[in-house]
């Protein structure tokens, strides 16, 4: 079967929307509204992050969306067992994103199984070591047609940027700057010359940026050099300050879509 | 049995390096330097160097003839009280700064409990002249106020934690992401033997030192250099660490590390671990931890600050698995009786960390010939508000 990470891939190049949002927030049970109005709004994918009592790559508005997924009494096996009727609702690749010990602590071969039976497209795990990744998930993933995306910084060399090419599967995350998510760097010029030695590799997989990509300006940005970014903190940040869902999601994919108005810094 | 890590920086199935991608290269930095530079004549003459002048090593392996005789056996106490700031942290925060100037870095970062690594990461910047950020949690600033001052008084910056339970996990967590965020020139001292591979092994040998001496202090005093008991507390576990590491290859000697049991092991308030916890991963690196069914890190619970931990270093995971040390509990009541009774037996007023190995005394059985060394890892200087508070409620209770 056709994984529908590289379906969208195959079909779309450049600009592709993704958005990630914490499971079970804001509130206990929202995650589907969220994935069904997100793909309404035209949303190309979206990353689930299983929270965690600990996330140590993530900054203060992921931190404070795990927290308040935990107080709403959100686990994985919940978060699964709300993820249900996904496949009857949309066809968007999904992936989750989240730290191994969630996925350790569910049992390896049961959290790949119950990925595959939600109907879960891929998987980040940014913790998770590749040597692990080669002795306990590849068999795994591949049995379960669950793709591993990898990251890589900035700062990754290209022997080990040539070795993540090789394993990763539907595309490579390119984290934006050397930073944890929700930070104001924004896509520094720096990138530029990262991007250049990237399309000189000529890589197997698209890349897709990542972590502080707040507006519309940093989305067109980031689309004028690879062929996608991942929206998160500036997202959640949203939903925390609205009291409903409706309307604001389809507001705010049309705020980073839409060309940057000069007022909106 | 080899105390240190194989090549893959695993300890039979724990330790590893479980970390983002834009940690990978400081990592790696570590992995591929920490041996060839800890190797290095010169730095070994500069680190042994700093221990003797300025820590004031070897510290005093103490026989303790009142303890000895109320426990009717004897017993030593490694003073690593005696140090320079107050405890055995100083003997890794020296070690690392001097790696970490090595490799140029110029801003230092550490995560502190009890305040006496943060206190120790501090003298050594100072010393060095780096700049020097602790991240310290909210709890543990206010219950160990003086350090707190005398970090600042060093000129570290403190920054408080407000996150989770606000003691030494959170701090960790937001150490880490400080070198996320500064990974080109900051190096990370941990303080004890956790974290990602190379940390494990690299504390674990910078404390080593412990052991070492005590080796030839025996010797010295009883004519062999093996005891028959190592006690020490376990909070990361890295004065225990220290304090075992050469005893690896010597089966006679019991090995005993002693975590904090708080409130007690079935209150729901505790910091022990092995007892309270599985395997999974905490802050890089595979271990015990103390987790709920769905793997979300637990509050741990210590009166201590530099017990209060929900991890383990995997050495100790290991170890424990393989039955080649022994793990015993103590609450916060059983530390704090040891604590006076310590303090009006010895004289000696151990840290609160450290009265939980001495505590461990009455849960043993000796034999008169027994030799037992326990690892005093630091002085109660920073716990006198806990303890007079203690002392106060003591008395309160027996007018009642
Ligand atoms: C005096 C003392 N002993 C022990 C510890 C616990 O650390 P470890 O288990 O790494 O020795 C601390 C930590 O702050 C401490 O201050």
């Amino acid at each position: 079967m056709e994984n529908r990470i590289d379906k969208l891939f195959a079909a779309k190049k450049r600009n592709i929307l993704s958005v990630f949002v914490t499971g079970g927030f804001p509130k206990p049970e929202s995650t589907l509204p969220i994935i069904e109005e997100l793909d309404r709004a035209g949303v190309d994918m979206i990353e689930i992050g299983i929270p965690f009592s600990d996330p140590i790559a993530d900054g203060p508005v992921i931190q404070n969306s795990n927290e308040v997924a935990l107080e709403n009494g959100t686990s994985l096996k919940k978060l699964f067992g709300e993820l249900k009727m996904l496949r009857s609702l949309t066809e968007m690749p999904v992936l989750m994103m989240g730290y191994l010990n969630s996925v350790l602590q569910f049992g390896l071969e049961n959290f790949y199984k119950t990925c595959y039976n939600t109907g879960i497209d891929g998987l980040i795990l940014p913790d998770l070591p590749l040597d692990e990744y080669f002795s306990d998930h590849k068999a795994l993933a591949e049995k379960y047609n669950i793709h591993l995306v990898f990251m890589i910084s900035p700062s990754t060399s290209p022997e080990r940027i040539r070795l993540i090419d090789q394993h990763s599967r539907g595309f490579i995350y390119l984290v934006s700057s050397n930073a944890t998510t929700g930070n104001d760097n924004g896509v520094k010029n720096e990138l530029d010359q990262k991007v250049k030695e990237l399309n000189s590799m000529n890589l197997n997989n698209p890349i897709i940026m990542g972590f502080g990509i707040k507006g519309s300006k940093d989305f067109g940005r980031a689309c004028s050099l690879v062929n996608g970014a991942i929206i998160g903190s500036a997202f959640i940040s949203q939903l925390t300050e609205s009291a409903t869902i409706e309307g604001v999601v389809s507001d705010f994919i049309r705020s980073i879509t839409t060309p940057k108005n000069i007022f909106q810094l | 049995m080899n105390f240190s890590v194989d090549e893959r920086g695993y300890y039979g199935e724990y330790g590893g390096a479980y970390i983002p991608e834009i940690l990978f290269n400081n990592i790696e930095e570590l992995q591929k330097n920490y041996l060839n530079i800890m190797e290095d004549k010169c730095f070994q003459k500069e680190f042994e160097s700093l221990l003797r002048h300025y820590v004031g090593r070897p510290t005093p392996l103490y026989l303790a003839k009142n303890l000895s005789s109320e426990f009717k056996t004897t017993i030593y106490l490694k003073r690593e009280d005696l140090n320079h700031t107050g405890a055995h942290k100083i003997n890794n925060a020296i070690g690392q700064i001097l790696l970490a100037k090595q490799l140029g870095k110029k801003r230092i970062i550490a995560e502190t409990g009890a305040g006496q690594h943060g206190v120790a990461t501090a003298t050594v910047c100072a010393l060095m002249n780096l700049e020097c950020i602790v991240y310290m949690g909210q709890a543990d600033i206010e219950r160990q106020a003086p350090n707190v001052a005398r970090m600042k008084l060093l000129g570290a910056k403190v920054r408080p934690v407000n996150s989770g339970s606000k003691t030494l996990k959170d701090a960790t967590n937001e150490a880490i992401r400080d070198w996320i965020n500064n990974a080109g020139d900051t190096h990370y001292i941990i303080g004890s033997v956790v974290g990602p591979h190379p940390y494990p092994d690299m504390v674990a040998r910078f404390q080593s030192v412990i052991s070492k001496e005590m080796k030839d202090q025996l010797l010295n005093q009883t004519g062999s250099e093996l005891p028959t008991h190592v006690i020490a507390c376990v909070g990361g576990g890295s004065n225990a660490a220290g304090a075992f590491f050469h005893f690896s290859e010597n089966k006679t000697v019991k090995l005993i590390g002693v975590e904090a049991s708080g409130k007690g092991i079935d209150s729901g308030h505790t910091a022990a671990t092995l007892v309270a916890g599985r395997p999974g991963v905490i802050h890089g690196s595979k271990t015990y931890l103390m987790q709920n069914e769905d793997g979300q890190i637990t509050e741990p619970y210590s009166l201590s600050a530099g017990l209060d931990y929900p991890g383990i270093g995997p050495l100790h995971a290991y170890l424990f698995d393989k039955g080649r040390a022994t793990y015993l509990h103590v609450t916060d009541a059983e530390a704090l009786d040891a604590a006076f009774n310590l303090s009006r037996t010895e004289g000696i007023i151990p840290a609160l960390e450290s009265a939980h190995a001495v505590a461990a005394l009455q849960k043993l059985k000796f034999e008169k010939s027994d030799v037992v060394v326990i690892n005093l890892s630091g002085r109660g200087d920073k716990d006198l508000d806990t303890y007079i508070n203690y002392l106060n409620e003591k008395a309160d209770g027996k007018q009642d």
